[in-house]
């Protein structure tokens, strides 16, 4: 082996700050010791970073190559060069700023009803009712349930002929005759809604409840000897303190919801006349019914591109310090 | 005093009520349907308990060959496929992934923080942006309906979430720990193998579970990558039979509840570590 550098290279600096202290080892050992890190390093990341190559960076670029042709589907199909035509068509089309309008509605009703809720539970649960800890338990059935046996079970729910929603409000007295819900134009996307907040509400209610339990107990019993009331206790203390935690789920939660597929595809099929059909409906509709891969690839790369930009308000949440320190 | 207590605690727990309602009420419904016979499910209104309960449609999955209708010959296949799938993502996540994860947390290295950074943005990627390229490299290689397609295409999002909730687990272990080690002698294999990992189980144990539950609710790349029983998996095969609208209702019911098992045993009896693998998987790094 080559005699390696003298001096610290800038980007050991963390390794030497532990390191000091503990001994005086010999510069030559610590040395061969970085040499066989660096080496270490790649051959421990090499088969992730194949993986993630092959399976990730490839094919976004090759989509978003393909959304500047005309691409249709077929293997004797010719590409031709297009240039942001695909682009152009998307924005002017009315069902693609239907769709993202009918995407942004899902995504907003489902995640606010999901935090409120999941805030409430996660504070019922953090005020130890009886059976505190069987509801907390029961919470991880919705969530581990999985998104198609949770669609397939709603849908069945809302049946026209048989489903246990008429059966329940004819029982009631509140419907006379069996209603085929899914079928109604206003009200498809609010019933994929409500199984989605069943499915999803328990995972905001368990991060939350998990915060909630590491908050200082101390500041809760000050505030109440300075006579706060609960109401001001959860809002003007908890709350405050809750804000990452509460940040984590809302955003995990916006871009889950923003991509949402499954449910709708099971649920309703993307019916009644497109009322539920999202924008990773459309882009699957384009790309495999209507064979229109290019105008697929703009349309994916555009929720890429969203959730990207999602992805980075994440990364400054993320390297932001502690604000419950 | 004391009264006032319970007059607080019965409060509560009567807010518990409508909370537990609001869970179970949809599954108490499917578990009654899975055990009526195709005839009371269709009577109006619905038995809310089947007056002939059967377990039929339990004994036509658990013996699919005396079953009258396809159906259950169809979920059995499918259950085995998503076993055997999600089972080897969660095998390759482990090994592949516990490697770099711990390179990226623990081994001092010029691009760490943006490979870090890079894994992030790969999470937040769509599976829809990546399988235009991925079929068409899949029809190429004649591998649609192979299970070896779906396992590699659930690497795309298996892999980037299994490193950044191994990393947020490894950077829990004391460096001191590590640094002891290597006075001791021990290389950077021997201190991830005989050091970081015993430390790391429940990261680990957190971690399979995780990547088997995404594994096994994957849907999409399922729906375009099988079209035949050889790879298909339990949620295309559900979807089929809702899509269809037909036959065997109750037995279509009883599939969806044996399909949500696995995941839902294994997230009860790993409940405790359920949240850290929330929190890690979804922030800390």
């Amino acid at each position: 082996m080559d005699l390696p550098p003298r001096g610290n290279p800038p980007f050991l600096s963390a390794m030497d700050t532990y390191s000091k202290p503990l001994s005086k080892p010999t510069p030559k050992r610590r040395l061969s010791l970085r040499q066989q890190d660096a080496r270490i390093a790649w051959l421990l990341l090499l088969p992730s970073l194949v993986v993630m190559l092959g399976v990730n960076l490839w094919p976004i670029a090759s989509t978003f190559i393909l959304s500047f042709f005309n691409a249709p589907t077929g293997i004797n199909q010719t590409r031709t060069f297009v240039g942001l035509s695909n682009y152009l068509t998307m924005l002017q089309d009315q069902v693609f700023w239907q769709t993202i309008g009918r995407t942004l509605y899902f995504t907003v009703v489902s995640v606010s009803l999901e935090l409120v809720i999941g805030l409430a539970v996660a504070q019922l649960i953090h005020s130890h009712p009886w059976g505190w800890k069987f509801l907390r338990f029961s919470l991880i059935i919705p969530w581990a349930v999985p998104t198609i046996v949770n669609g397939a079970m709603w849908r069945w729910i809302y049946s026209a002929d048989f489903g246990a929603l008429n059966g329940i409000l004819m029982q009631l007295g509140l419907i006379k005759h069996y209603v085929a819900w899914l079928s109604l134009p206003n009200m498809a996307m609010n019933l994929v809604i409500l199984a989605d907040v069943w499915h999803m509400m328990p995972f905001v209610a368990l991060i939350l409840q998990a915060a909630l339990a590491t908050l200082p107990v101390e500041l809760d019993e000050a505030a109440a000897v300075d006579g706060a009331n609960a109401f001001q206790r959860f809002w003007q203390i908890r709350i405050p303190l809750l804000r990452p935690a509460i940040l984590v789920a809302l955003i995990a939660r916006t871009v889950d919801a923003f991509r949402v597929f499954d449910i709708a595809y099971i649920i309703t099929s993307g019916g009644p006349a497109f009322r539920t059909v999202t924008i990773t409906y459309l882009t699957y509709l384009n790309t495999f019914s209507y064979g229109k891969q290019g105008i697929g690839a703009a349309l994916s790369f555009l929720i890429s591109v969203f959730t990207i930009a999602m992805a980075l308000i994440y990364i400054r949440f993320l390297y932001r310090p502690e604000e419950t320190q | 005093m004391l009264s006032r207590k319970f007059l607080r605690n019965l409060f509560l727990f009567l807010l518990t009520i409508p909370v537990l309602l609001f869970i179970f009420a949809p599954i108490l419904w499917l578990i009654s349907a899975s055990l009526s016979t195709q005839v009371e499910l269709l009577t109006v209104p619905p038995h809310w308990i089947p007056q002939h309960p059967t377990l039929q449609n339990y004994l036509d999955i658990i013996f699919p060959s005396l079953a009258a209708s396809s159906v259950p010959r169809t979920f059995v296949t499918a259950i085995a496929n998503s076993f055997k799938i999600a089972t080897a993502v969660t095998l390759i996540c482990l090994v592949i992934g516990g490697a770099a994860a711990y390179t990226l947390v623990r081994i001092p290295f010029k691009f760490n923080h943006s490979i870090q950074v890079g894994i992030l943005g790969m999470r937040m990627i769509p599976e829809v942006s990546l399988i235009i390229p991925l079929f068409v490299v899949a029809s190429g290689l004649e591998l649609i309906n192979k299970p070896i397609v779906l396992i590699v295409a659930y690497l795309s999002f298996a892999l980037p979430y299994a490193i950044w909730m191994m990393a947020a687990f490894f950077q829990t272990v004391p460096v001191e720990l590590e640094e002891a080690a290597r006075l001791d002698g021990c290389t950077r294999l021997g201190i991830l193998w005989r050091v970081v990992m015993p430390i790391s189980i429940p990261g680990m144990i957190s971690t399979a579970m995780f990547v088997f539950l995404v594994a096994w609710d994957e849907f999409f790349y399922a729906l375009i990558f099988t079209s035949t029983l050889a790879a298909k998996t339990i949620p295309v095969a559900i979807a089929e039979f809702v899509g269809r609208y037909v036959v065997n209702t109750t037995g279509m019911m009883a599939g969806g509840i044996i399909a949500a098992l696995p995941p839902v045993i294994l997230g009860l009896i790993f409940q405790r570590y359920i949240v850290s693998g929330m929190t890690a998987g979804a922030v800390k790094g």
